[in-house]
């Protein structure tokens, strides 16, 4: 098909599918691990989904007839439901959902209705608040490392930019005033409009939570420069460990009505309930006008009343919600200790963290070269010699090479031993048949962000481009 | 439908977008100020009776019941009983943009027998969308950049401002048709239409029709569909059917898609040519937002697929629906009785209406008709069309929806929908209606003789038919026995 006759959104790439992250995915799909069946085919890691506590829904589904049947209070709402498709959403739904979020904050904040809009997944409500925030030529700020997706759901569609706030492993990627303002200014050189700062708290990749003083960073930043503040706790539930998950709706307690409507959270049940078939996303807003237009726009993906009607049910009893956050909480834990612990065996380390469902590994000392092509041809090992499909930090723009994000919600504890074997197993041979690695790296010239070589897939394998 | 809301700019507040404050989400047509008048006092039988009648709502509501017996005799169609529960994690923890296998199989399925097996769907080509709003948009996305347009025949479905072209950019050019014709699209609207473009430097890049039709009711015939797919394919743009009624198709004529175009004549290109759908309508699903695009164009249907991440059917309905539409014995019931019940409903509004003299146009599809009022109009304006609708929903308390809203080039003709209530609720609508037109009549009676009175004239015989007919025709139905509205006999 002749390019010019289809849209130049159709055409181009934006939709960020080209990138190392999806393209790992397609080679775990082309050889996927299974232990009995396919032992030696690629474990899949680089996929942050939470798949550890579907027992307990599923026990209380068993003990809860009444979804299924489409029942309330004896009566059938089957009707009602197949012809609900109000964009203010289902009241019952909405109201457990915003007592759930209140519930993840120890309900030191509460969480209205009406400020409320219901989306089709987080990736719709973050599209969403930049259609309502921003428009071509306008730019948001994101700290780096962050979701390749974000690529795709804040840009592609709506000609909105990102500029990324660079972040270093010499502070544990914390965000400061200083790396804000250098980003700011840099946007400003480059022509684009700065209508806000996107945060991800807790954050993907990192796993760590964004601490008080980094929140009254952010926020002294975007009152000061008259724009936005989203923060995008889809992991809230995830918190793990200590410190504790401190959400920017508490961070605002105190501070005066300048700042409340230009602060938005989105959230998700696809993470913390491992949900995320249903397709369940929110935006949560003071600012009314934010929330009409959002409301509006919601209509291109409501969730389907079907959903929201179970959901409603679900997270209507308190004491389940109660029990499933503190024995999901628990087995994030033990998981991700597994997954530390069998690294460091191997020699690795990995940032230390308290939430999400991913490490943030450190394998900068694994690299030929300290550089982002040194980056992609371990990645390419990993991928096809050790078979694990990991994500490489390029892929979440880290500016420095070596780190690799790494799931462990995703699979059984015995698969999760298996991955960790083989690393270690590849780590040892490689210190073995290596000469050891000099004091010192020279660091070559593309390993400036802007010199990330390419990955594309060829004839069914991965292979790496020149830097473009 | 929410309330129009203030947009309340607060003090030092950062500025939204302009797509965020301008009204292209089109909320403020008069197509949903009837919906607000309904909203704030809906017509309730018992408690309610003097309220207003939704008759505005394009809903399916006559086969709710044997869906909801289906889904009670099949529990393991549900991920949350007992039987079906082995299956949850999987489903829910089932986000891939590709969708359910078995859904896009039933759903390609359902596809053909509801154009009887006229036409083959693959499973392959199905993407799925938030509902045919999602499709709608999804489709404008893949195909056009901003500024550049969609011609869609008038009378068209009034969301399609929005979907089309809020987001995206791109604009939206009528094609006319006109009552004199039944509205049927001609080879000389459709030249015109894209003239017109050329001249004000717009690219056109495709033309858009809902088939069967929105607010019409009626189908495009075969030679009509080849006449589209000729043009689109002659000026190398695009073709997309939003087939969203398809199922709908009540009596003869039947239905043709314009996938059997398509399958039938191996020269047309049919990289150019779409179809959007959803479960909404033929179903009445509206709340399970099940919209589909299907496009014969490889590229069209990658891009689509990734967009669709904005807007997946929830995996748990995808899962509902793939048993539902996969029982072939429920649907070819299902099928044939929604057409029974469409039929019996179009006939009894149809007729009643009809003995009160006010016709509809010839339709054979939908979920409504297509009134003609124009002559009770006072003025054969915009202005005379919406103050005859101001009148039907304050004083007659019925929501219909103006022909204005819809973009309709001739004022009068007013949408009036007949699916969407009971049959008790669908009597006290219709006896309002009556009354309303006889109301209307004698009100002309009397004020054609208090004016007669004045001017001193005896009263003569009833004007003969003739007499009548002499009058503008279009002001006047040409089987209607009432005597055409004068300027001040609407009175009511």
């Amino acid at each position: 098909m002749r390019e010019n006759l289809l849209s130049k959104k159709a055409a181009c790439n934006s939709h960020g599918q080209d990138s190392s992250y999806f393209l790992g995915w397609q080679e775990y799909e082309k050889n996927p691990y299974d232990p009995i069946t396919n032992p030696k085919g690629i474990i899949q890691m680089g996929l942050a989904e939470n798949q550890l506590s579907f027992d307990l829904i599923e026990s209380w589904l068993e003990a809860h007839p009444n979804p299924a049947g489409f029942k309330r209070d004896g009566a059938s709402i089957f009707r009602e439901l197949a012809l609900f498709q109000d964009y203010r959403g289902f009241p019952p739904f909405k109201k457990a959902l915003a007592n759930y979020m209140g519930y993840l904050r120890g309900n030191k904040v509460r969480f209205e209705s009406n400020n409320l809009v219901l989306t089709a997944g987080a990736t719709s409500a973050n599209e969403t608040l930049m259609f309502c925030l921003a428009g071509p030529g306008e730019a948001f700020l994101l700290p780096t490392p962050y979701y390749p997706g974000f690529d795709r759901d804040l840009k592609w569609r709506t000609g909105v930019e990102i500029v990324p706030i660079q972040c270093s492993s010499s502070n544990d990627f914390k965000i400061t005033k200083a790396a804000l303002e250098e980003a700011y200014q840099r946007a400003k050189k480059c022509n684009l409009g700065v209508k806000g700062v996107l945060i991800t708290n807790p954050s993907n990749p990192l796993g760590t939570t964004t601490t008080r003083e980094e929140l009254d960073t952010l926020l002294d930043f975007v009152v000061a420069k008259g724009i936005h503040l989203i923060s995008d706790e889809i992991y809230s539930g995830t918190n793990f460990g200590s410190p504790g998950f401190i959400s920017v709706a508490e961070a605002m307690i105190g501070r005066d009505h300048n700042v409340s409507h230009r602060v938005h959270i989105v959230y998700s049940l696809s993470k913390d309930l491992g949900l995320p078939g249903f397709r369940v996303g929110a935006i949560y807003s003071k600012n009314n006008s934010v929330v009409d237009a959002a409301t509006k726009m919601s209509s291109f993906g409501l969730i389907s009343s079907h959903t929201q009607y179970l959901l409603s049910e679900l997270l209507s009893d308190e004491q389940f919600t109660r029990k499933y956050t503190e024995e999901n909480r628990k087995r994030l834990k033990e998981r991700h200790g597994q997954l530390v612990e069998g690294l460091r065996n191997a020699g690795v380390g990995c940032l230390r963290s308290n939430a999400g469902l991913y490490c943030w590994v450190d394998m900068r000392h694994l690299l030929e070269s300290k550089t982002f092509e040194g980056e992609m041809k371990l990645w390419n090992k990993m991928v096809y010699e050790v078979g694990l499909n990991i994500s490489p930090g390029s892929s979440c723009h880290c500016n420095e090479p070596g780190w690799f994000r790494v799931c462990f919600a995703n699979m059984s504890a015995d698969t999760l031993n298996v991955a960790i074997r083989r690393l270690k197993t590849f780590i040892d041979s490689g210190r073995r048949s290596r000469p050891p690695a000099p004091a010192y790296l020279v660091r070559k010239k593309d390993s400036h962000p802007s010199g990330k070589p390419t990955v594309v897939s060829r004839n069914g394998r991965l292979e790496i481009c020149a830097s473009g | 439908m929410e309330l129009a809301v203030e947009l309340r700019r607060e003090p030092n507040s950062p500025l939204l977008s302009k797509m965020a404050t301008s009204d292209g989400h089109g909320e403020n047509s008069s197509y949903f100020d009837g919906w607000k008048a309904y909203d704030c006092d809906p017509f309730h039988p018992t408690s309610n009776p003097e309220g207003v009648i939704q008759l505005g709502l394009a809903e399916n509501q006559l086969c709710l019941d044997p869906i909801q017996e289906w889904i009670k005799n099949n529990p393991k169609a549900s991920i949350c009983t007992e039987v079906g529960v082995s299956e949850f994690k999987n489903i829910a923890n089932f986000q891939d943009y590709h969708g359910l296998r078995v859904f896009r199989e039933a759903v390609a399925k359902f596809m053909r027998k509801v154009r009887g097996g006229r036409s083959d769907f693959h499973p392959d080509r199905i993407v799925m969308s938030g509902g045919a709003t999602g499709a709608a948009e999804v489709i404008a996305f893949c195909l056009a950049d901003p500024g550049e347009a969609f011609l869609v025949p008038t009378p068209y479905y009034p969301a399609f401002d929005r979907d089309l072209r809020w987001r995206t950019g791109i604009q939206v050019l009528p094609i006319q048709c006109k009552s004199s014709n039944h509205f049927k699209i001609t080879r000389t609207a459709l030249e015109s239409a894209y003239e017109k473009a050329q001249k004000a430097n717009v690219r056109v890049k495709a033309v858009m029709v809902a088939n069967p039709s929105n607010p019409l009711g009626t189908i495009l015939d075969r030679e009509t569909l080849r006449m589209l797919v000729n043009f689109t394919n002659g000026k190398r743009i695009h073709l997309i059917c939003d087939e969203i009624f398809a199922g709908t198709v009540f009596k003869d004529p039947q239905f043709v898609s314009v996938s059997e175009i398509v399958d039938e004549d191996p020269n047309c290109d049919r990289s150019l040519i779409h179809i959007t759908y959803s479960l909404s309508k033929d179903l009445g699903l509206p709340g399970f937002r099940v919209g589909v695009v299907y496009s014969y164009n490889d590229t069209v249907v990658r891009c689509a697929r990734r967009m669709s991440s904005f807007g997946l059917v929830s995996s748990q309905t995808q899962y509902l629906l793939a048993s539902m539409l996969s029982d072939d014995e429920f649907t070819t019931k299902l099928i044939e009785e929604v057409r029974r019940r469409l039929s019996k409903r179009h006939e009894l509004f149809t007729s009643r209406l009809a003995k009160v003299g006010i016709q509809c146009l010839e339709s054979n599809a939908g979920l409504f008709c297509w009134m003609d009022l124009r002559r009770l109009l006072k003025e054969f304006t915009v202005e005379g069309e919406l103050e005859l609708w101001r009148v039907i929903i304050n004083d007659v308390k019925l929501n219909v929806s103006p022909g204005s809203s819809f973009h309709c080039h001739e004022p009068g003709w007013f949408r009036v929908c007949f699916a969407n209530m009971d049959d008790e609720t669908m009597d006290v609508a219709l006896g309002r209606i009556e009354s309303f037109v006889l109301r209307t009549k004698e009100a002309a009676v009397q004020a054609k003789k208090k004016k007669w009175k004045q001017d001193g004239l005896r009263l003569s015989l009833p004007r003969r038919f003739e007499d009548m007919a002499t009058m503008t025709s279009s002001l006047m139905s040409p089987h209607s026995p009432l005597v055409p509205a004068t300027t001040s006999a609407l009175v009511v």
